[in-house]
């Protein structure tokens, strides 16, 4: 058996250590060993987003990452995205278009809006449909998904710079 | 997954060893996009994985001069948003832009997805087009091999035991020259190419003759391959319709295409040579400027 | 978007609206949770000291199992237990009624764990539990198991023929209008007939007659949670289980009867679910996961993979369908007959009988004739999928009536105005239509911005397609518990898979005179509420809705007896309306009397159950504009808009969103989706990369226009919505297709490929 790794990574601004096997993926860490089950496994092979969170900024498919490859890194989750009691505007944005049905998809696509919004905060239908086309939807149809995440890009413009990630 | 061990070596020497000493059951990991989902399907077997990402030879990302470097594991969102390479290695930011989502992007390869050898990887036809040299280093030292030879079948390719891809290089591209990359897929995004052509054009000064033209042929063979007689066909005919549906139908006489769950042997070939015409044109379009 | 409400255009704009919470919008209840990640979905329940469970999968589509040798997996260091068909009681020729139909139990248990034949690659052999996934994973590898190789059968026509290899030793043809069984083992297992007036007769009197074949590939729900089981089979015999499920009571049942233990010796827990449209009702990975955890005493999680779900969970047929039809000189239809056969999968259950009923349920049709058959074949066993049966069955009908037009010259919309089933029609099968909405989604079609847009560009084409869901009523049970300061908390057996919490809560609120804020709905467990049938048939809305309603009724009853008490009054002089409960000289919010009544008196528990079956069938019509490229036969979607009649809409962005989601389910399904078999049998594209569903990339926005023709067998005039929605887009697609290009697509789906074959043949 291959020896266990310690791994420390910042996840979601807090300095986490981790005993990780070099066979574990990050999705397995953060679900199994972090208990942050947020990210969900839907394929297993990087096709439908389900498992997406931030590394160093970038979504990535945590079912395609290895844990130890997290050693060093900066990782937000959707457990971290709201700020105190309150939601992130694409949280609200998410709730106030009902663009969720059963919600297995929500936190990936929440974390992938994120992303693509850090880069791109003004971006057309036609932009957003081509950067979320990594995140899998089966219940709602993609309309209020899309619409929910038009609605984010116009409050995220709204609010002061200081609240948006640097583009990186 | 089967256990395997893990390490990340800085620099190439040490990469070069760890893969040696293991003896064939290392394998070298760069985005993992591919690797991961086949060692986790048992596809693979894999005792030792060598995480190439911390050597910084693998990570040069260069427009000069003297052409383009591109790192074997260069990330394809560095890539596609890369001034240089959007304007005079179209063909490859093409290509960057449309393997995966957002999410495979921020981590795959462009030299992950030539070491893979797949039939229809998106950006072997792009670095045909645009004539890349592989730069290999292993054991027995450096070596470079034009891109066409590369891949030898289907998931097989050139490298020996111990040998890693460590970086593209291009030649600096000509005046008048564009290059163009497109697939087709079922769906818009997210799919496996079911054809997948890449070309580059060289223009006269007038832009209304070619000069010459490469063709690289994805998903229509065992292996990605430069469709020599489409690409010779182009050289030095006016840019007129007739001369580029000679060159589709050029490519549709040297490809084996056959039917499975992404399309039909008739399907291909007939799409080839419309895909060829297309991607041809838009090439063509961005020569001119 | 839209809202046509028929009530209220016909009364007046002006007047006050009918309800004060149904028709809102609110924020759904789980919402917070869901956006944050704190929701539990079925993988995400931990139970301490459990252990990870592992399948081992049949490589083979057809094969009789000769022996299976689980050594080496036992010998592996980290593994607690493992399970075979083996542990699983014998169920002998039971048959289990499980409220929305009835199993053979033999077959059931074989499905779960096989007994002595695999019917399917990836049919379930044997369980491991370990200590961790990966050590799981590798003795379920180790597992040996010797088959004797049988020929599979595949295709639903080869598996009918005489020479075809028999799947199921047990099966008999079954005649189902007289229950009669044929005599020899066979791989048809029901024969469905339903006649009406003089086919003969019909088809003479008619000027045009056309019949077409159609042919649909097998698709899959394609829900984004993979199934999974968590049990706790404790050291008293009694048994938790915590999964993901359209019905925990339907699990609950499943489980007693496939470990032969009574109904009370297990509880089930509803975890969230991600997705079913109705793949999550029939159990795959819990009983296993039971026995693991007797033999190993601990508790056991199995959790499927994409390939896993896509090979051993329940797929929608693929079938062939052979449709004639004939019209009058004036276009209306004399006559239709079908020819159906559905692909059950490895185990008799195809959606055929409803597949049967629904193939021309849109017309009112005098002369008609429907043949129907049950095919098992080498494919995981077929479950519901939204509208089970129906989308098959519309495209192919829906095909001819197109054909049709194109003979009379008429428009297809004029065409089904002048046929579209309405109150009184009786179907083929039968059954007389009560008040229904088909001619006026037709006609909110008709009048819709984008019908009355035209096409300008080339290669562009629009289509439109109508298609019909029962719905169904079955039991629900509701539990409203008044908190001290009049807030309420509601129990509800219904899982919530796309916010019917809210759905019910709003019902209820309405119903006392609250605000949809001022419910707590909680999805409990099977011991701690009223039986509830699954989620399921479009009925969640409707029926426990109801039930919720009832509750509310009842706590009414109380407020006003007890008020009268404590008012020292008649109670005939007591009465609650609006919210409030009135006495001769008092008067009382709700909130205000629950606190009244709660500090001095007993708890105020309110008691609702509802087992009503008039869930006024639902009809949808779609339009859609796509432009092909005539060099590829790519399909591209420019415009779509679904209207549907949901009787009254309770959460209309709710009731929206299930339109759009089936409608692009059913867009996968028609242009893209299938299941790709080698010729032993084995599926190649199980995964999301090649099992192609669509991506938001794909699609433009999806308009929904709500009808709203009350049910008048509602309190509130609900129609269930969920499963109408996917039954229109494959036919109105093909139409759209056809008239952009020229080519008339019969077989499912409508790839490029395919598209494609049919330019380069024009």
């Amino acid at each position: 058996m291959a020896k266990k790794r310690i791994v420390t990574a910042t996840i979601n601004g807090r300095e986490e250590e981790f005993l990780c096997q070099p066979r574990q993926t990050l999705l397995e860490i953060l679900r199994d060993t972090l208990s942050l089950t947020g990210a969900k496994e839907g394929c297993s092979n990087g096709n439908c987003g389900a498992c997406t969170v931030l590394v160093d900024g970038r979504a990535v498919n945590t079912c395609m990452v290895l844990g130890v490859e997290a050693d060093g890194t900066d990782i937000e989750t959707i457990e971290g995205l709201a700020p105190g009691d309150g939601l992130d505007p694409i949280q609200e944005a998410f709730l106030g278009n009902a663009a969720l049905q059963c919600g297995i998809c929500t936190p990936g696509y929440i974390m992938a809006a994120k992303a693509f919004l850090d880069e791109n905060p003004n971006p057309t239908e036609e932009e957003i449909r081509f950067a979320m086309a990594g995140n899998l939807c089966r219940c709602t149809g993609y309309d209020k998904i899309v619409r929910a995440i038009q609605e984010a890009a116009e409050k995220r413009a709204g609010q002061p710079a200081s609240c948006q990630k640097e583009t990186v | 997954m089967r256990d395997f061990d893990y390490e990340a070596p800085t620099s190439l020497a040490d990469a070069v060893g760890l893969l040696t000493k293991s003896n064939g059951t290392a394998r070298p990991l760069a985005g993992g996009t591919d690797l991961i989902d086949h060692v986790r399907t048992g596809r693979v077997s894999a005792d030792l994985i060598v995480d190439l990402k911390k050597i910084p030879e693998l990570m040069v990302l260069e427009v000069n001069d003297e052409g383009l470097r591109l790192g074997a594991a260069v990330p394809c969102y560095q890539i596609y948003e890369h001034p240089g390479i959007l304007e005079h290695y179209s063909a490859i930011s093409d290509s960057s832009n449309i393997i995966g989502g957002m999410q495979i992007q921020n981590r795959a390869s462009v030299g992950g997805n030539l070491a893979n050898a797949g039939a229809a990887a998106d950006s072997t036809p792009a670095l045909i087009a645009l004539s890349a040299t592989v730069v290999i280093t292993g054991p027995s030292g450096t070596r470079e091999i034009p891109v066409d030879e590369f891949c030898t079948g289907p998931g097989q390719n050139v490298l020996e035991s111990g040998e890693i891809i460590v970086e593209l290089r291009f030649p600096p591209r000509p005046a008048h020259s564009g290059s163009h990359y497109r697939r087709f897929i079922p769906r818009n995004e997210m799919d496996i190419a079911v054809v997948g052509v890449g070309a580059s054009v060289v223009l006269d000064e007038s832009g209304e003759n070619f000069v010459s033209a490469r063709i690289g042929l994805g998903a229509v063979a065992a292996k990605p391959f430069y469709a020599q007689e489409a690409s010779e066909i182009l050289a030095g005919q006016p840019v007129n319709d007739e001369t580029i549906q000679k060159a589709g139908a050029a490519a549709r006489a040297v490809i084996h295409p056959i039917t499975d769950m992404r399309g039909t042997e008739e399907f291909r070939n007939h799409v080839t040579g419309v895909l060829t015409e297309r991607v041809v044109k838009k090439a063509v379009e961005r020569a001119r400027g | 978007m839209a809202t046509i409400d028929e009530t209220k255009s016909a009364e007046g704009s002006d007047e006050t609206p009918k309800y004060k919470v149904i028709g809102t919008r609110p924020i759904r209840h789980d919402g917070a949770d869901k956006v944050t990640g704190r929701a539990l979905y079925g993988a995400d329940i931990k139970v301490k000291g459990m252990l990870y469970g592992a399948i081992h999968r049949s490589p083979h589509a057809h094969a009789n199992i000769k022996s299976i040798d689980t050594s080496k997996a036992e010998a592996l260091p980290g593994v607690r237990a493992v399970a075979t068909s083996a542990d699983l009681p014998e169920p002998g020729d039971k048959i289990a009624e499980l409220g929305e139909g009835s199993v053979v139990l033999n077959h059931l248990s074989s499905n779960n764990l096989a007994r002595t034949k695999v019917l399917y690659k990836g049919h379930s052999i044997a369980a491991v539990a370990a200590d961790n996934i990966h050590i799981a994973r590798e003795a379920a590898s180790l597992i040996e198991v010797e088959y004797e190789l049988l020929p599979p059968v595949l295709d639903v026509m080869e598996a009918m023929s005489d020479e075809a290899p028999v799947l199921n030793p047990d099966v008999r043809t079954e005649e189902v209008a007289t229950g009669e069984k044929g005599d020899k083992p066979t791989n048809v297992a029901k024969r469905f007939l339903f006649e009406k007036g003089d086919i003969e007769k019909g088809f003479a009197e008619a000027k045009y007659v056309v019949e077409r074949e159609f042919r649909t590939s097998t698709v899959h729900q394609g829900y984004i949670e993979p199934h999974v089981a968590t049990v706790l089979w404790n050291n008293d015999g009694q048994i938790t289980v915590w999964t993901p499920t359209q019905g925990t009571f339907s699990v609950r049942q499943q489980v007693a009867e496939l470990l032969d233990v009574p109904l009370a010796r297990v509880k089930v827990v509803p975890a969230e679910i991600g997705g079913g449209f109705g793949g999550k009702i029939s159990v795959y990975l819990a009983p296993a996961a039971a026995v693991l955890s007797r033999k190993s005493g601990a508790p056991v999680q199995l959790v499927m993979d994409r390939a896993d779900v896509l090979q051993a969970t329940g797929p929608t047929p693929g079938s062939y369908i052979k449709i004639k039809m004939g019209v009058d000189a004036e276009g209306h239809l004399t006559a239709a007959d079908a020819w159906m056969a559905y692909e059950a999968g490895g185990y008799p259950g195809a959606p055929i009988g409803a597949g049967a009923m629904c193939v021309f349920s849109c017309y009112d049709i005098p002369n008609g004739r429907v043949e129907g058959f049950d095919v098992c074949v080498n494919k995981p066993r077929t479950n519901a999928y939204r509208a089970p049966g129906a989308t098959n069955a519309a495209f192919a009908t829906e095909g001819v009536v197109d054909e049709l037009c194109g003979k009379l010259g008429m428009s297809p919309i004029d065409f089904r105005l002048l046929n579209a089933s309405k109150e009184g029609t009786r179907r083929i099968d039968g059954v007389v239509y009560p008040r229904v909405g088909l001619v006026e989604t037709l006609e909110a079609i008709k009048e819709s911005e984008h019908f009355k847009t035209p096409l300008t560009g080339k290669n562009q084409g629009r289509g439109i397609g109508s298609g019909f869901w029962f719905n169904a009523g079955l039991k629900s049970a509701v539990t409203a518990t008044v908190n001290s300061d009049g807030s309420v908390g509601l129990l509800e057996g219904s899982t919530d898979i796309g916010g019917s919490r809210t759905a019910i809560a709003m019902q209820f609120a309405e119903a006392i005179g609250l605000a949809a804020e001022d419910i707590k709905p909680a999805v409990v467990d099977t011991d701690s509420v009223g039986y509830t049938d699954v989620t399921g048939g479009s009925r969640v809305t409707y029926a426990t809705g109801w039930a919720a309603y009832e509750a509310a009724q009842d706590l009414k009853r109380q407020i006003i007896a007890r008020s009268a008490e404590l008012w020292d009054v008649d109670p005939a002089q007591v009465s609650y309306e609006d919210g409030h409960v009135i006495g001769p000289d008092k008067k009382a919010c709700f909130k205000e009397i629950a606190v009244e009544l709660s500090a001095g008196g007993e708890p105020l528990v309110g008691r609702g159950v509802s087992n009503h079956n008039e869930p006024g069938g639902a009809f949808g019509t779609h339009v859609v504009d796509v432009e092909v490229d005539p060099d590829t036969g790519k399909v591209d979607i420019l415009r779509y808009t679904a209207a549907q009649d949901c009787g009254t809409a309770i959460h209309p962005a709710y009731v929206e969103g299930q339109i759009q989601g089936g409608a692009v389910q059913g867009i996968g399904w028609g242009l893209n989706e299938e299941y790709w078999y080698d010729k032993e049998g084995s599926m190649t594209n199980a995964n999301f990369l090649d099992y192609r569903i669509p991506t938001c990339y794909d699609l433009p926005m999806i308009d929904a226009i709500i009808v709203e023709v009350p049910n008048p067998g509602h309190p509130y005039g609900v129609r269930g919505v969920g499963e109408v929605p996917i039954v229109p887009p494959p036919a109105a697609l093909a139409a759209a297709i056809q008239d952009a290009v020229g080519v008339q697509m019969t077989e499912l789906p409508m790839s490029p490929p395919r598209v494609l074959h049919e330019l380069l043949k024009k």
